[in-house]
């Protein structure tokens, strides 16, 4: 390793945070574009599950409520893109990537949503699992990317407090609401699980080695678990692992997740993965006049 | 296109912070891009939009002399002072 790479990955295992002007060795710039990318494809895939809930929101507030969230997600997507395109891959090529299969994007949003029970766990654990990882990115070595979390994270606290309203609204409702959350925890579960990554030491997580992430995926998970389950079960709910357990260590022990499901569906075989890139593609298509027009001026 | 440095103050009386950057063809589409994504939910009460190219930065330092004496951490007294008082409990207070 170069000796300048050498003293760059000392300053960040240190606590050091990079600036976009500073020197940046190009495995840090590569791995980082890759994740602050997915991260960026994630904010703006995942409007989609619940853009489909806005026409059938239940009431008017909702309505107006799940649209802000919309637009919300919409703008972390072009801060998030910013950052990549500051660290050096040109947002067209980005976009490009996204819809011909090459980026990828979570998990989570591969999935269909059936009834407003799913909008609702989707606001609530889906988000709740997110967040765990955005607030882990406040520390990221990328000084600029932990700036913009800031501002994301101060966001997703209206997103998950309004996702908890839906879900309380339906569980202090009918038997039948009650059902319909049930049933969107039982199918979300899975993906939930998954969601934070495989459980790979995080001495061996690049993104831990350059400090991208400050946490390794078992601590998340683990953090998720923590904050959420009892959450669930407070109101009443099952969660779908007869194995899972909180442990008088504190840790928490569950079903072995279905890591072959989590690489199909991320590298674009989920039930819905083909659908929402081709929904996107079309509206990159349909709005391509307004790149062009911006551009030219 | 310009890429341009976003400076939000939350309230009036406080610092400016950096808050990221917008990339723009033009003046009126930063100011256009820097009110949606960072004043839209009034969370900020000003916002400085500054060219990068524009930023005079400063990040070198001369250190060629020792300049520790005008600096709180160019004077260590514990060692001294414990051992002044050590001194003057030997002796007795006062004279």
């Amino acid at each position: 390793m170069e000796q300048r790479t050498q003293e760059f990955l000392a300053y960040v295992q240190a606590g050091g945070q990079a600036e976009a002007t500073d020197w940046l060795p190009d495995e840090y710039r590569q791995r980082l574009i890759k994740f602050v990318e997915m991260h960026a494809n994630s904010e703006l895939m995942g409007v989609l599950p619940e853009r489909e809930w806005i026409l059938k929101a239940p009431t008017l507030q909702r309505k107006l409520a799940l649209t802000a969230k919309v637009q919300d997600e919409v703008g972390h997507a072009q801060l998030i893109y910013r950052v990549a395109e500051d660290l050096g891959k040109p947002r067209e090529r980005m976009f490009d990537d996204l819809v011909s299969g090459k980026a990828k994007f979570h998990n989570v949003f591969h999935y269909p949503t059936y009834t407003w029970g799913d909008v609702g766990v989707i606001a609530w654990l889906v988000d709740a699992a997110a967040i765990i990882s955005q607030k882990a990115l406040l520390k990221c070595s990328y000084a600029p990317y932990a700036r913009i979390m800031r501002k994301i994270c101060w966001e997703e606290s209206f997103h998950i407090l309004h996702g908890r309203d839906v879900i309380l609204a339906l569980m202090t409702g009918t038997d039948v609401q009650r059902q319909l959350v049930q049933e969107a925890v039982t199918r979300w579960w899975p993906p939930l699980m998954q969601f934070h990554g495989n459980p790979i030491r995080r001495e061996d997580d690049p993104m831990w080695i350059w400090r991208i992430k400050s946490q390794g995926n078992e601590e998340a998970r683990q953090q998720f678990l923590d904050g959420y389950v009892p959450q669930i079960w407070e109101l009443g709910l099952t969660v779908p692992d007869p194995k899972l357990r909180r442990r008088d260590d504190g840790v928490w022990e569950y079903t072995e997740p279905d890591w072959d499901e989590l690489r199909s569906v991320v590298t674009g075989h989920g039930p819905r993965s083909q659908d929402r890139l081709a929904f996107r593609r079309r509206f990159l298509d349909q709005e391509q006049w307004v790149r062009d027009t911006v551009l030219a001026a | 296109m310009t890429v341009y440095e976003v400076f939000r103050r939350e309230r009036k009386g406080q610092p400016f912070e950096h808050a990221g950057s917008i990339e723009a063809p033009d003046a009126a589409f930063a100011d256009t891009w820097a009110r949606e994504q960072y004043g839209r939910r009034g969370e900020s009460d000003a916002l400085w939009l500054v060219p990068r190219e524009s930023i005079h930065e400063i990040t070198e330092w001369a250190d060629e002399f020792d300049l520790k004496y005008r600096r709180v951490d160019g004077y260590s007294i514990k060692a001294r002072l414990a051992e002044a008082r050590e001194r003057a409990s030997v002796q007795g207070r006062g004279a």
